[in-house]
């Protein structure tokens, strides 16, 4: 199997590069924090679209939430939010480092939590739905939140929020500067989500990697194959989905905690809860990559990313063309993605056995016996009845 | 013997159609029991109810003696009743051993047993199973790249798997070439001497029922016709003249 003879080069070579790419690259750490966000977006739809069969359009939701939960709780502690976040106020805001990173820290925690219970409410009532209704209901959670979020002043309606300014770096921890020697505040900025972001990535992969090889991983494939066979093994099925997508939305909540930092400004329509961009973009990262495997949503966000980034820089105007092109391409001709195509084409490389036309049974005396034994009755009642 | 489900009295409409009409029946613990009727007889909407897939209009199941007209299928699949389907239903994707594990019964339940690993002794029991239905060789191969008929064979060891107390087979031969038939029926047989599993069969082969079951009920027009032992059925007019059509 392909998979055990690669996983260890692979890993030693993706954690070399994230940890020397702010050092190497540092024009891009941004870019290269955003992929770290894009394989946790790609990785959690999976859990829902490509593991458990539930192509959920609007999973972005989370990210959102999860980004106004952490902005309220950054400022809530120290300001009275209403008053921040009013456009024609004049209150003066400063955090001072341990305010910043107590209220980020809290953030994100609170953020993470949140989603989840979020999740477990509404998992109550899109579970009801199958098909192309879950999506067409997902979808309309996310845009519903982003409406009723710009109609709710406390929080900045439409005008959104903008976060607490980074610590500039004369203010920050020595230890955590100490590898970055007399860098700038922007870029220490740059370079502490990158690394969270980092974190998060690894985090998401590898507990869905542990998620998957587990009962629970089992039984999402099973109600993805078939629900009403599932049910009808005694499996609580709503049970399994509404973890599935908490899982989702614990990750995903992070996601947004750290993005709304990164950007240092939320309002909800096209940052918390951008529906069109990073909502779809989740679907098709997972769909090129390969949906319903571990490694697929990763080798797909990596792909698009780059994709993405470099239309942005040098086919400027026709990006978004080339994104429905790819979007279009992709659905249509090619739904089982990269690593849905290998496995296709070379199945002895994910262990995956096909039918080679070996028939037959194991030799087992006893059961052969018992066989021998059940037939010869069966032969008997049959003898009788046709007497 | 006790008597494990109890019918009484049960009626389920679809809109104007009367597809079972105060259907009582019993099916003794221990026993092969079939269920027997022309197409469009109720059959397996008398199953459906049983088992919790659709609620029943009127009347009452019991199982064990506990009422489970009110509860839904997978409640009732974890008191260890279990139903197969008519058109097969496995896990496509899942190879045979991946579908033996994730049916595997839920009556335990906890949080916790959620994030289990895959144990070696369910493996064990599964591979055992699979070889059971003689499908061992086949046991790495996906499930929906197997035919029809493994498929069936997978499906009722994957329903073993699960440890039910009764199983209700909706046509286990339906669409299997006749050679495999005997081999299912001595499967049947051996799983209710062997596991203790009763059964509760709806069957349109003749020859099979009348081999395989103790006491048969016959359906017709969503109505019971008549019942007893296989031979007193056999020449029962009335079930010959639904079977045959005279009126």
């Amino acid at each position: 199997m392909i998979g055990d003879r690669i996983e260890k080069p692979v890993y030693v070579f993706l954690a070399v590069f994230g940890v020397i790419a702010p050092m190497v690259f540092p024009a891009y750490v941004q870019q290269i924090a955003m992929l770290w966000i894009m394989i946790v977006f790609a990785l959690t739809w999976d859990t829902m679209g490509g593991q458990m069969g539930y192509n959920s359009l609007g999973n972005i939701f989370f990210f959102g939430a999860g980004m106004y939960i952490a902005a309220v709780c950054q400022i809530w502690p120290w300001y009275d939010v209403g008053e921040y976040t009013d456009p024609s106020g004049i209150l003066n805001t400063s955090f001072t480092p341990d305010q910043y990173f107590l209220g980020l820290g809290l953030g994100v925690v609170l953020a993470a939590l949140g989603s989840v219970v979020l999740a477990a409410i509404f998992g109550l009532i899109v579970f009801g739905l199958r098909g192309p209704y879950f999506a067409i209901g997902t979808l309309g959670l996310a845009i519903a939140a982003g409406e009723l979020i710009g109609a709710w002043d406390w929080v900045g309606g439409g005008g959104g929020i903008r976060l607490p300014v980074f610590p500039s770096g004369t203010d920050a921890d020595p230890l955590f500067r100490l590898p970055f020697g007399d860098l700038q505040s922007a870029d220490l900025q740059g370079v502490f989500f990158y690394w969270t972001c980092f974190v998060l990535a690894v985090l998401t992969f590898l507990f869905l990697r542990w998620l998957y090889r587990t009962r629970f991983g089992l039984m999402l494939n099973a109600i993805r194959d078939d629900e009403a066979k599932a049910e009808a093994l005694g499996v609580r099925t709503q049970l399994y989905k509404t973890v599935a997508w908490s899982i989702s939305a614990f990750f995903l909540g992070i996601s947004g905690a750290l993005f709304g930092n990164i950007i240092g400004f939320m309002e909800p329509l096209e940052v918390a809860f951008p529906t069109v961009t990073f909502g779809i973009f989740m679907v098709l990262m997972a769909l090129l990559g390969g949906k319903g495997t571990l490694w697929g949503p990763v080798i797909g966000a990596t792909l698009f990313h780059i994709i993405k980034e470099v239309t942005w820089t040098h086919l400027l105007g026709w990006q978004w063309v080339v994104l429905g092109l790819l979007i279009v391409v992709t659905v249509v001709f090619f739904q089982q993605g990269i690593v849905g195509w290998l496995q296709e084409k070379r199945p002895e490389w994910f262990g995956i056995e096909v039918d080679r036309g070996t028939a037959g049974q194991r030799a087992d005396a006893e059961t052969a016996d018992a066989l021998e034994a059940a037939r010869d009755a069966a032969g008997d009642v049959a003898g009788d009845a046709a007497r | 013997m006790s008597t494990l489900i109890e019918v009484d009295n049960v009626s389920k409409s679809f809109g104007g159609v009367v597809a079972n009409n105060a259907i009582g029946l019993g099916v003794e613990e221990g026993s092969i029991t079939g269920l027997i009727g022309p197409n469009g007889s109720g059959k397996t909407t008398l199953f459906n109810s049983i088992v919790g897939f659709h609620p029943i209009d009127s009347g009452s199941i019991r199982f064990e003696g506990v009422e489970i007209s009110k509860m839904r299928v997978p409640q009732i699949a974890r008191l260890g009743m279990l139903r197969t389907f008519q058109q097969t239903r496995i896990f496509r994707k899942l190879n045979c051993v991946e579908n033996m594990h994730a049916a595997l019964s839920h009556r335990e339940g906890t949080f916790r047993s959620m994030f289990t690993h895959k144990s070696g002794e369910a493996e064990e029991r599964a591979e055992g199973l699979l070889d059971f239905v003689g499908l061992y060789q086949k046991r790495k191969l996906r499930a929906g790249d197997l035919s029809f008929g493994q498929q069936k064979l997978l499906e009722f060891a994957m329903a073993l798997m699960n440890e039910p107390k009764v199983l209700l087979l909706d046509e286990p031969t339906a669409g299997i070439n006749p050679t495999l038939i005997n081999g299912l029926i001595d499967r049947l047989r051996l799983a209710n001497e062997r596991f203790g599993v009763t059964l509760f069969v709806i069957e349109h082969n003749m020859r099979v029922i009348m081999n395989l079951a103790e006491h048969i009920y016959c359906l017709a027009h969503g109505e019971l016709l008549a019942d007893g032992p296989p031979d007193a059925l056999q020449n029962d007019q009335r079930v010959i003249d639904a079977y045959l059509g005279a009126h």
